[in-house]
């Protein structure tokens, strides 16, 4: 579904992607980890068209991203949940909602909008019940989820989400990636940049594990969270050694 | 039958792009982790930043087995030893014997590759699998144990029992897949003739043979003589093990796991790429390994590369059975020879049995090349003058095939040198360069 390749990114004198090559298959959850600064929003936002790739190509079932530019990369079924959240903190829940559903109205689908709000008020009750009240005034939980409400309103084939998790509380973020997972079962692919590693690889099919700039790993959720290097870097402990062995050396 | 799908019938394209990121992440690693790659990426000018395309892999310097004994044991390691949980080393079939260590992830891809391999071969859960490779540090045994294990087949790890037993075993167990080498198979079928055992008192199905080269004949022979289908199947210990390339049951190559490994086919004596579909040199670059990364190992191991999808429908190149060893080549008179182009013409000549050995030797005159050949009982004690007959028959279709002239000698059954199921081929007396 995307295909990157070679991808380099940078501003001015400072380059952020050197040559990262990924892809996400159709139906997959993908993760993207890695430290602070290795380049995973750049990559993501160089996806969704907000920044310009300086080399390599990204593929969107067959089309190519590289100058697509943010709208039409929308209108092409790829859509990012910035970190942040990024809400209309001055504008109603319900309206934030339906701007998500521009896209639709041009596409000439303005009647399935109202289908939409309603899956998205099913997976995010919530959001339902505070329709009226200024986003704002959500808490940090709320608005992640209105943010992916939104991003849903614009019926994505791919939808990337940019840390989710980031500032909630661990029961909050649970009930986060438990929708993702909800999200991908009904048929949408995601790939989703995580700092917290643990909770992304549970939620994910395979992994990429970015390093300043570059790709250090690829394998399945399950190869890298049996990957030492991973357990040690991003995973804050090793799992326990079931041969009993020491850590001498 | 297919064991992992989606990987085995992925599309080119997709499969192209998995291989590259696997590449970019493992030359990365290997430059990170272990001192000689940096040393030698950096000597050749090569900067991981740059690497952009499968292309680009022909600017890496190769890795030789030279290397792996120059950093014997652990020098080429991209883990610490204590995220290692496995050493096997590698057979030695050229005299030196080097370390290969297996993070827990190595082991458990080498299961599912391994267990690909069974598959395309016919083994399933409700197989028995006799394992006669010797256990050890040589990885043949574990690798099918692990592979057979993961499919759900019943393992009888029998190890380097006599052939004898090996038979009795085959019996008493209902064995219904052998694995081993062709030449311990065929040792195999001989001790089934000789205890008069008939082969309907066997339940063998499936044969899964590898580690040496054979050839279609003896195929033919082991299948014939143990009442199986046979596969080949191909891997080196110093990348992991078998598992590196199997024959589904269409036997027109052995689909390469190229998600796992890149393969490149190079001359032998230049290093350049050959054409596609031409013989050479096999090279290989590890794509998952996490505790030895290797870019591109030279193997030693002549074949060639078939990139045409397969009617069994894996999408996964065929390489051709092993035609022997760059190493084994045999420069003489001018002329270039493979025991293997030896094999093929002894296996179309009635009377006379699998087994031989090239004898290379230096005379005043040159150098002489004698061939020794077991021959059958009835022909051994049989009079002189079908003897010579035979041995002039041969002699003039192995000159004329090779286009040097050989001499051969006929030697009785079971008289050539046999080592742990694996034959010698080739005796070179000559001494030095030629």
């Amino acid at each position: 579904m995307l295909r990157v390749r070679n991808l380099g990114v940078g501003y001015g004198p400072l380059t952020v992607l050197r040559r990262v090559s990924l892809h996400v298959r159709e139906g997959e959850v993908v993760t993207l980890i890695g430290p602070n600064g290795a380049g995973k929003t750049t990559l993501l936002r160089t996806v969704a068209g907000l920044a310009p790739a300086r080399a390599g190509e990204v593929l969107f079932r067959g089309q190519d991203l590289g100058r697509a530019g943010p709208e039409r990369t929308v209108a092409l079924g790829c859509s990012l949940v910035p970190e942040g959240r990024q809400v209309f903190a001055a504008m109603p829940v319900r309206e934030n909602l339906l701007l998500g559903g521009t896209v639709q109205y041009r596409r000439g689908r303005g009647q399935e909008v109202r289908e939409d709000l309603e899956r998205v008020h099913r997976l995010f009750p919530v959001l339902r019940e505070r329709e009226r009240q200024l986003a704002g005034t959500l808490s940090g939980g709320e608005q992640q989820m209105l943010a992916i409400g939104r991003a849903l309103m614009a019926r994505p084939r791919l939808l990337m989400l940019d840390e989710p998790s980031m500032g909630l509380a661990p029961l909050v973020v649970k009930e986060i990636l438990a929708v993702v997972e909800r999200i991908n079962a009904e048929g949408t692919t995601v790939l989703l940049v995580e700092q917290n590693a643990r909770s992304a690889l549970r939620v994910a099919h395979r992994g990429y594990v970015l390093e300043t700039g570059r790709i250090a790993l690829e394998g399945s959720a399950e190869e890298l969270l049996a990957n030492r290097d991973v357990q040690r870097a991003y995973l804050g402990s090793e799992a326990p050694d079931p041969t009993g062995a020491g850590r001498a050396g | 039958m297919t064991w992992q799908p989606d990987a085995e019938c992925m599309e080119r394209e997709e499969l192209e792009q998995l291989q590259l990121e696997r590449l970019e992440a493992t030359i990365l690693r290997a430059y990170r982790h272990v001192p000689f790659y940096r040393r030698r990426l950096d000597e050749a000018g090569f900067d991981p930043d740059e690497f952009r395309s499968l292309e680009d892999l022909r600017r890496l310097p190769f890795t030789t087995k030279a290397d792996l004994r120059q950093n014997h044991p652990y020098g080429l390691f991209a883990v610490p030893l204590r995220d290692v949980v496995r050493v096997h080393a590698s057979s030695g079939t050229t005299g030196m014997s080097t370390a290969v260590g297996y993070t827990r992830n190595d082991l458990k891809t080498w299961s599912n590759l391994m267990a690909r391999v069974l598959v395309a071969g016919g083994v399933g859960k409700e197989d028995v699998v006799q394992v006669a490779f010797d256990y050890g540090l040589f990885t043949g045994a574990f690798g099918f144990h692990h592979g057979a294990e993961r499919v759900g087949a019943s393992v009888i790890p029998v190890s380097g029992a006599t052939p004898r037993r090996q038979v009795q075993i085959l019996q008493d167990y209902r064995t219904t897949a052998l694995v081993t080498t062709p030449s311990h198979a065929l040792t195999i079928a001989d001790a089934l003739l000789e205890a008069q055992v008939p082969r309907g008192a066997l339940a063998l199905k499936w044969g899964l043979f590898g580690a040496e080269p054979w050839s279609e004949s003896m195929r033919r022979e082991i299948e014939e003589k143990l009442g199986l289908t046979a596969t080949d199947n191909y891997g080196l210990s110093e990348v992991m093990g078998p598992g590196v390339a199997g024959e589904c049951l269409e036997r027109k190559g052995l689909h390469v796991a190229e998600d796992h490994f890149l393969l490149e086919v190079v001359d032998p004596e230049t290093l350049e790429p050959v054409e596609p579909g031409r013989t050479g040199e096999l090279v290989i670059t590890t794509l998952t390994r996490e505790a030895l990364p290797l870019l591109r190992y030279r193997t030693r191991d002549l074949t060639s590369i078939d990139p045409a999808r397969c009617a069994c429908g894996r999408t996964l190149a065929r390489m051709s059975r092993v035609r022997g060893r760059s190493d084994d080549l045999i420069l003489v008179k001018g002329a270039r020879v493979f025991p293997s182009e030896i094999e093929a013409v002894l296996f179309e000549i009635e009377g006379t049995e699998p087994h031989y050995q090239i004898l290379l030797e230096r005379r005043t005159g040159g150098d002489e090349v004698t061939v020794l050949v077991e021959v059958s009982e009835s022909i051994f004690f049989d009079d002189m003058r079908r003897q010579s007959e035979l041995r002039e028959k041969i002699e003039r279709r192995l000159s004329s095939e090779l286009g040097v002239t050989v001499a051969v000698k006929l030697v009785e059954k079971k008289t050539l040198e046999r080592s742990n199921g694996k034959a010698r081929r080739v005796v070179d007396l000559r001494g030095g360069a030629p």
